[in-house]
């Protein structure tokens, strides 16, 4: 097989739901050719053979909740060459992240009968927070031809072809009607980055924004045409603390929102 | 298929369908006898798309039967909002545009360009080939032949093969307005709604005392063709007058108006107008306006290897000059700020389209106003960059 001379990729979990992972193997013929130039050394979803590092490439799923993650992430990048962290969880701390507006104590006091047992953080946050990522690959979960592009570029030693535009442009691209003109339906594709193939709006649901903002989100213009459409600000503060409540324009537009709604 | 055989019967009025119709000669078509000209299109080899309803809006695709099309509707129009109402009446194109334009079909929103197959130390390119099926644009807006015409010179400009390949094969069908929308202003842009040429044949619908027909106006030979087959009568002199008076209603009902005296010097001289700011606050950078504009025309081209690079594809998509992506060099974008890029946009579509290709590039069919999800109008900001105190006259670009 030659082993050695392919790159080595290894794949990790953090806190997550490990759908982002099983993007990975739901590339069903693409994993073959995944497979024939990379040799799978770490991938625990996969396969229970686990090889020792290092690894030349890395995709971490997760966010960092526990203090035992927050070492093992540091031994990972220390391990990898190329680190490339996969979806809401690793780039913006997931829907766990919604602790972050709570106190973590009494949640782990209503939901564990012996809450002493339970040793986390006060915060789920992204792995860039605590250690220097190399690309990060938006999603919840991500998207399949998004991943293989990531890991044919990282194979080719070129930048990932991922593009930071809006959702909306995903969707003229595919003919579908616009939900927010046509329907009046509250949809955060505008001010949500692409990738996901603008799925919601072609079923007639606005957006959910699980690929994060796009790299210009006017987050101050949509808002009011959210309102106008019957979102009060609670409902606002919500859409915006879903999957990238940490994502800074959202994390902004969340706390105006919340501002707004608490009198 | 056997040419005639699918086409009407022996009748009363195919006896006069024989001789094929002059070249702008005028003539009836009852709408009863409306289908026969879809069987004329399809016994032609032609593949019809039209104005049909889907998601709560009529928007461009296949035409089977008359059925496909929106009767009896229409379309209720505002800036950032778009709703379908039924109608009174049973017209057939009783609305104005939508969401699509016709652009979709000659500059496709995704399309591979070629492939590049690894051949021993260099690579073997294989092209694209174009779908060769013939398309028959129905119902196109007097604003939407100026549209394709304004594509034909930027595509034609930059020698775009498969654009041209496409244009060659499309017949277009005409429909002149007889009503316009709240965000319609061809009038001011001078492209309508009087359909005036680049059309092979032209309908005018018209609904009057009872009556129900459409003016057949032929535009070209290939629309004369088409005829073949189709019962028609010459039009009365009462009957091309009720088609004139109902372009002309649509004509007095603009919902807004542009004044478009100096206004490429007015923009090029005005990079610094403090409404470029103003707009931006409200501009979500999202590219609708864009994507819904049948001229714009931006476009990326990416290459897209396998796994094994073996081979690469080369396509191309829709880009907007609203993506920071579409300025980038080096990994920056020239035009990081909205502010800049809505200039940008403006001043290119209404401005320096002259300099480039010596017309506006603004047809005026109100497209970008209905499909702003936050509903900026850009005849709104012509008129206020217009009033705003800014750098004209002279300008700071003046030197």
């Amino acid at each position: 097989m030659g082993a050695s001379a392919r790159p080595r990729l290894g794949v990790f979990k953090f806190a997550s739901c490990d759908g982002c992972q099983l993007t990975l193997l739901d590339c069903e013929d693409d994993l073959l050719a995944v497979a024939e130039r990379v040799e799978i050394a770490d991938f625990r979803e996969a396969s229970s053979a686990v090889l020792e590092g290092p690894f030349d490439l890395a995709l971490v799923e997760g966010s960092i909740t526990t203090p035992a993650e927050l070492a093992r992430i540091a031994e990972i990048r220390a391990q990898s060459k190329t680190l490339v962290t996969i979806g809401a969880c690793a780039t913006a701390g997931g829907i766990q992240a919604l602790r972050n507006f709570g106190d973590v104590r009494e949640f782990a006091r209503v939901v564990y009968a012996r809450p002493e047992f339970i040793q986390t953080l006060a915060t789920s946050t992204p792995i860039r927070d605590h250690v220097p990522v190399d690309f990060e690959l938006r999603g919840c979960p991500i998207d399949k031809g998004q991943l293989l592009e990531v890991i044919s570029a990282f194979l080719g030693g070129r930048a990932p072809n991922v593009p930071t535009e809006s959702v909306c442009i995903e969707c003229k691209r595919r003919g579908h009607v616009c939900v927010v003109v046509a329907h009046g339906t509250p949809c955060l594709g505008p001010v949500t980055q692409s990738g996901c193939g603008a799925i919601c709006p072609g079923f007639h649901r606005g957006c959910y924004g699980c690929f994060g903002p796009q790299d210009t989100p006017n987050t101050g213009a949509l808002v009011p045409k959210l309102s106008e459409l019957g979102m009060d600000p609670s409902a606002v503060m919500r859409v915006f603390r879903t999957f990238n409540a940490l994502a800074p324009a959202f994390r902004a537009a969340g706390d105006a929102a919340e501002k707004e709604s608490s009198p | 298929m056997s040419g005639r055989s699918s086409g009407p019967g022996p009748g009363p009025s195919a006896a006069s369908s024989v001789e094929r119709p002059a070249l702008g000669s005028r003539h009836v078509l009852e709408r009863t006898e409306f289908p026969s000209l879809l069987r004329s299109l399809r016994t032609a080899g032609y593949r019809t798309v039209g104005p049909t309803i889907r998601d709560g809006a009529i928007v461009y695709g296949e035409i089977r039967q008359e059925s496909d099309l929106p009767i009896g509707w229409t379309d209720r129009q505002e800036a950032g909002r778009y709703r379908l109402e039924q109608r009174a009446d049973a017209a057939l194109f009783g609305y104005n545009v939508g969401p699509h334009s016709w652009k979709k079909y000659l500059f496709p929103s995704r399309e591979r360009l070629f492939t590049a197959v690894r051949d021993g130390r260099s690579f073997v390119v294989q092209p694209e080939p174009v779908d060769p099926t013939p398309l028959a644009f129905l119902g196109v807006r007097a604003c939407e032949l100026a549209a394709l015409g304004v594509s034909d010179r930027v595509f034609g400009k930059a020698g775009d093969p498969s654009y041209a390949e496409r244009r060659t094969r499309t017949l277009r069908i005409a429909v002149q307005c007889g009503q316009a929308g709240a965000t319609c202003f061809c009038v001011s842009m001078k492209t309508g709604p009087a359909v005036t040429g680049g059309h092979d044949l032209s309908l005018t619908e018209v609904l009057h005392e009872g009556r129900h027909y459409f003016l057949v106006e032929v535009g070209s030979e290939s629309g004369a063709r088409i005829l073949d087959g189709v019962p028609l009568r010459p039009a009365t002199e009462d009957e091309f007058r009720s088609a004139v008076a109902s372009v002309g209603r649509a004509a007095a009902s603009m919902g807004r108006t542009m004044d478009t005296n100096g206004l490429r010097d007015l923009l090029v001289l005005n990079p610094e107008n403090p409404r470029w700011e103003i707009v931006a606050r409200r501009c979500l950078s999202c590219t609708n306006c864009t994507m819904a504009c049948p001229t714009c025309f931006c476009q990326t081209t990416e290459e897209v290897p396998d796994l094994s690079a073996e081979k690469s594809e080369r396509w191309r998509r829709w880009d907007s000059c609203f993506n920071s992506g579409f300025t980038a060099v080096h990994g920056t974008s020239v035009r990081s700020t909205t502010q800049s890029r809505y200039r940008q946009w403006l001043t290119h579509k209404l401005g320096t389209w002259y300099d480039q290709f010596g017309e506006s590039g603004c047809v005026g069919c109100g497209r970008c106003i209905t499909w702003c999800p936050v509903g900026i109008d850009l005849t709104e900001e012509v008129a206020a960059v217009r009033t705003a105190p800014g750098d004209a006259p002279g300008g700071r670009v003046a030197p």
